[in-house]
């Protein structure tokens, strides 16, 4: 049994009681949700904080909500509530695409949309989805609520704009037309952290040529989507010639370091590979979505 | 012989899913393991038990400057603080290793690798020992480590034994077996003769439940009861005799339920004997059981095998010889768990199943700045490193005469007329007959079908590998002139009661960690003897209960113990027939055995179950002259030879080209293990290895950085595999029972570890084929894949 360093808990009722506990213990406590990845690190004494704050009990932040042209999810949705909601995957089937190679069942039975955005592992996978989809982050402390894009609420690595006194209550994606997208991951084994990962999201015009499109990378060294792609896409005809230039701008501009699951060689020609992919995927799926009308 | 079907049912039952001995019978043990009944070391709860926690060293090599434990101490739980200098005044500092090495087990001069024991804490309970292992205050003088075993013999190499006097290196033993002189000759005059160095990584046990102890000192009586996850108690109880003086009537060694083993609860560590030593100081209970981390960096690995293989054969095909010269890398301390005579365990059985004209190996064993470990540990004393080498040879020979690799081992197995077979390097093989399970592989794989696939495939730019392996196992050590593990000789003992009612215990020496022997031996007793599997009970694991007896690893229970139950239900059964004589007031020798049952010849109505003759002998029949009033006996099995499981494995594999990533689409697998007691309890066994293989290729590998730094301790970091990574296993075998065993059986437990690693690698080096690929070492991960794709295949270490 791995022991980790004392701590004190306490469970939080209601999304005002968390911001209040959150404002009595300070920056020494962390919010704790499905813990797949806050429980292992303080096991290992990597992470010690002073107070948990569980707020498992906060029912209010566990929602899918189609609202205009926007879909709401509460920031405690769990990774399955994610992966088997059909309204999710006929709008953005990147989440689906994500969610199925997210760990494994037990991990996504408790795992949490929010928690692992606010995670902010560099291998976290929906961090990369919410870029691609321009996804807002509903942020509440006690003095208010603030909407967050991604490219403002990712910090880097381990770190977000969530303060310390705050908490991600809810993720909001906007609905578009003829969209489509996808996700892929290399991972050594099942449930392993990314060897690198890309996702897509593309909007096609009604000629079908490419309105916007969006490619974000995983583990890769980049914690926003990479511009150079979309320039790349935008205005174009989507074909294999287009997904390979595309593809060459995302291994330009990752930034990958080497470690056990790949050298840098490695990790870029995934850059290349899967964005590849996930493109041919997201257009086919964007077309798709055209023909249903 | 060879039979390709199943053994039939036994008639006697009655009832097929329910035989009264041999068959597919659901195993005993299972109704507390899956209600979650079982009771391991980690569940043992003494009254007063207090709770240890080992303080580890954060470096691979450094020497030790001072301990302070003054703050240790101060925490309000902390009952004792022991570091080597109070070990050295117990004479306890060092323990000898089961390769008369010796073994640190608190740091009292340097530390030699990451993760050593440096500090033992006891508390009230687990969390303050582990909290107050944060207030022990040591000071190191860190001193370049020795991590590349490909420098452990340069002039400057830093030397790690230093304590050791005269070393001034870190040469552990040089070993060979085989003809050199000869080996070279036929090499000098071959057609064609191919190299290449492979590499076994190292690679982790990783059993579920992780090491742990309970000692109990009994100050009064004297009386040491140690509760412990080994495989092997009364090894253990000998050893503790020796180590720590306690007179061995005085020490019981209990090993309860154990969550796996895989050779990684053979060996004695250190926390062991630091629960015996706090239990001894503070006078209360102690338990010590390890977290993931401690057991991935600390206990005994597997592998770390660099081997340089040469084969020579005709250009038409015909191997002739196999030599090889291996580095092996043992760690700090050769701590491996081997036969005395055999530094390198069962490696010279490298020759393979191919009829040779000569061959050679020799092993240099080195010290470096990691864990120690290494021979028995998943691979039946490093036959798993011997089938890689040869399996992956002749692979790479049949490329070079692009020839298939199935019909080249065909072309050049041993022939079964020439069993029992005397290989090159000094085994004497029991029986077998290869070509039959090479071809029944083929056969259930669809060989040719799937070659015809793989042109298609190829055609299309698609990467579809057929990886084929054929391995000779060599399990059951063994004679007792021959193998012994320090002077402890590797015979088995075995008891058997019969209760007056008829129904049995019998008390055995090697353990379970999940094989199924309270199945298996209740199943070779009712065949035996006719009494029900289930009227058998099978006591183990506690050396107060039972016979002496070297434990459960490389594949030996069944070999070994196995054939002791035989014998001494035989036993019984002899006995019976001289009670039943009396019963029948008949003589002996006009009875006649039936399953279960003595009757007279010529007359099977007058007959006397082995039930009555139970209640006969301990009751009130006239009993013969010299017989004794009871239907008990015991054995001690001292085999003759060990038993030579073999199997033919066929992989089909999957490469995505874009991303190197390799799936396995098809395994099949066929084994001969002789006579199959439980065909259910063999094909778990066989699954296990088989995912273990899936595991080694793939995936698998502990690496240090230059600073000795583990890598793999978690399973964050150290990968092994899930059932999304393996195939649905497609069984077969055949039986060719062991000519010198009582029931021909031979082992199982570690065939499908030891053959399917080379099949999968065969398998991903035929998929690559289209780049020009030869060769690549394990683990096949997708960035090792495709760096093979692009000419640039390296070794992992």
């Amino acid at each position: 049994m791995q022991i980790p360093a004392p701590f004190d808990y306490v469970r939080a009722t209601t999304v005002d009681n968390a911001l209040e506990l959150l404002a009595r213990y300070g920056p020494e406590s962390r919010v704790v949700a499905g813990g797949h990845s806050l429980l292992p690190m303080m096991k290992l004494r990597l992470s010690r904080p002073e107070w948990l704050i569980d707020i498992n009990d906060l029912y209010e932040l566990d929602f899918i909500l189609r609202d205009g042209n926007k879909l709401r999810v509460g920031a405690l949705t769990r990774h399955t509530t994610l992966l088997e909601s059909e309204e999710v995957a006929a709008l953005f089937p990147i989440v689906r695409d994500a969610e199925q190679v997210i760990a494994d069942p037990v991990v996504r039975n408790r795992g949490t949309i929010g928690g692992s955005l606010c995670q902010a592992d560099p291998a976290e996978d929906l961090s990369t989805v919410c870029d691609v989809l321009a996804a807002e982050a509903v942020i509440r402390g006690t003095g208010g609520e603030r909407i967050l894009p991604m490219a403002e609420f990712h910090r880097g690595p381990y770190e977000t704009a969530v303060g310390p006194d705050e908490l991600l209550c809810e993720l909001r994606f906007p609905v578009r037309p003829r969209s489509g997208s996808a996700y892929e991951k290399v991972e050594r084994r099942v449930g392993d952290w990314a060897v690198g990962a890309a996702g897509a999201a593309v909007f096609l015009a009604e000629d079908g040529t490419v309105e916007d499109a969006a490619v974000g990378l995983t583990a890769l060294g980049l914690d926003h989507p990479v511009a150079e792609a979309a320039g790349v896409l935008r205005g174009k005809r989507p074909d294999e010639g287009l997904f390979a230039e595309a593809g060459r701008a995302a291994a330009a501009a990752c930034n990958p370091v080497a470690d056990q699951r790949g050298p840098v060689d490695y990790k870029r020609h995934l850059a290349d590979e899967l964005t590849r992919r996930v493109l041919r995927r997201a257009c086919a799926r964007a077309a798709a979505q055209m023909q249903e009308g | 012989m060879t039979v390709i079907h199943d053994r039939p049912s036994n008639p006697a039952a009655g009832d097929a899913d329910r035989p009264i001995g041999y068959g597919r019978i659901q195993r005993k043990e299972d109704p507390r393991f899956v209600r979650g009944k079982g009771h391991y070391v980690d569940d043992i709860v003494l009254p007063g038990m207090l709770h240890g926690a080992i303080l580890r060293a954060p470096v691979a090599h450094a020497r030790l400057v001072s301990i302070d434990t003054t703050n240790a101490l101060a925490h309000p739980k902390v009952v004792a603080v022991i570091t080597g200098n109070d070990l050295l005044g117990l004479k306890l500092a060092w323990a000898p290793t089961l390769s008369a090495d010796v073994q640190a087990v608190l740091v009292t001069d340097k530390v030699r690798f990451q993760g050593q024991e440096v500090a033992f804490v006891v508390a009230e309970d687990r969390y303050a020992a582990r909290d107050a292992l944060e207030l022990i205050d040591v000071e190191y003088d860190v001193l370049p480590p020795l991590v590349d075993a490909r420098k452990a013999l340069d002039p400057d190499a830093p030397v790690i034994r230093d304590e050791i006097e005269g070393r001034t290196d870190n040469r552990i033993f040089d070993w060979e077996m085989g003809d050199k002189a000869a080996t070279d000759a036929v090499f000098a005059s071959a057609d064609v003769v191919v190299g290449q160095e492979m590499v076994y990584p190292r690679v982790h046990p990783a059993p579920m439940e992780t090491c742990g102890a309970v000692a109990d000192f009994d100050a009064v009586s004297g009386k040491l009861t140690l509760y412990e996850t080994t495989q092997a108690p009364h090894a253990h109880r000998t050893l503790f005799a020796i180590v720590a003086g306690i007179p061995e009537h005085k020490i019981r060694i209990v090993s309860p339920d154990i969550g796996g083993g895989f050779g990684n609860k053979v060996g004695i560590y250190p926390g062991y004997i630091l629960a015996v030593v706090g239990s001894i100081v503070t006078g209360r209970p102690v338990k010590w059981v390890e977290d993931r981390s401690e057991n991935l960096m600390s206990t005994s690995f597997a592998r770390d095998y660099i081997m340089q293989g040469e084969i020579a054969a005709t250009k038409e095909g015909k191997i002739l010889a196999l030599r090889t010269h291996v580095l092996a890398d043992h760690g700090a301390f050769n701590a491996t768990a081997q036969p005395t005579k055999n530094p390198a365990g069962f490696f010279s059985i490298f020759t393979g199943s191919y009829d040779l004209q000569a061959a050679h190996c020799s092993v240099t064993g080195v010290y470096t700045n990691k864990a120690p470990g290494g021979v028995a540990y998943a691979c039946s004393f490093r036959v798993t490193e011997a089938v890689y080498l040869v399996e992956r040879m002749v692979d790479v020979l049949a490329r070079k005469l692009n020839m298939d690799p199935a019909e080249l081992r065909l072309k050049n197995f041993i022939k079964p007329e020439q069993f029992p077979y005397a290989n090159k390097t000094g085994w004497v093989y029991d029986s077998g007959n290869y070509e039959a399970a090479m071809r029944l592989s083929m056969q259930l794989a669809g060989y040719e079908d799937l070659r015809r696939e793989q042109a298609e495939k190829r055609e299309r730019g698609e990467l579809m590998g057929i990886g084929v392996s054929f391995f000779t196992e060599v399990v059951g050590a063994g004679p007792r002139k021959h193998f012994d593990i320090v002077g402890l000789g590797m015979a088995d003992g075995a008891e058997l009661r019969v209760h007056p009612t008829g129904k049995a215990v019998v008390r055995l020496s090697v353990q379970s960690q999940g094989q199924g022997h309270e199945t298996t031996f209740a199943q070779i007793v009712a065949e035996e003897l006719g009494i029900p599997p289930e009227d058998i009970d099978i006591v183990h694991g506690d050396t107060d209960q039972t016979p002496f007896g070297l434990g459960t690893y490389g594949s030996r229970s069944t070999p070994v113990s196995g054939a002791a139950v035989a014998l001494v239900a035989r036993k019984v059964r002899e006995k019976a027939k001289l009670i039943a004589g009396a019963m029948l007031e008949t003589r002996p020798e006009d009875l006649e055995w039936e399953k279960g049952r003595w009757f007279v010849k010529g007359d099977p109505s007058a007959g006397k179950t082995i039930a009555e003759i139970a209640m006969g002998a301990h009751g009130t029949v006239a009993l013969p002259e010299g017989v004794d009033g009871n239907l008990d006996a015991e054995v001690t099995y001292d085999p003759p030879n060990l038993t030579f499981p073999f199997g033919a494995y066929i992989c089909v594999v999957d490469v995505d080209p874009g991303t190197g990533q390799v799936k396995v689409r098809r395994f099949i697998a066929v084994d001969d293990c002789g006579t199959r007691i439980n065909p259910m309890i063999i094909e778990g066994q066989v699954h296990g290895g088989l995912t273990d293989g899936v595991g080694m290729a793939l995936m698998e590998i502990i690496e240090f950085d230059e600073a000795g730094n583990c890598l793999g301790g978690s399973f964050m970091d150290y990968l092994i595999p899930t059932a999304m990574e393996v195939p649905d296993w497609e069984t077969g075998f055949t039986v060719t029972p062991s000519p010198h065993h009582p029931i021909g059986a031979k082992g199982i437990g570690e065939s499908a570890t030891v053959g399917s690693p080379p099949a999968i690698v065969n398998a991903v080096v035929d998929a690559l084929a289209p780049y020009g690929v030869t060769h690549m070492d394990m683990p096949c991960t997708p960035a090792r894949v495709w760096a093979a794709m692009q000419g640039r295949a390296r070794p992992p270490i």
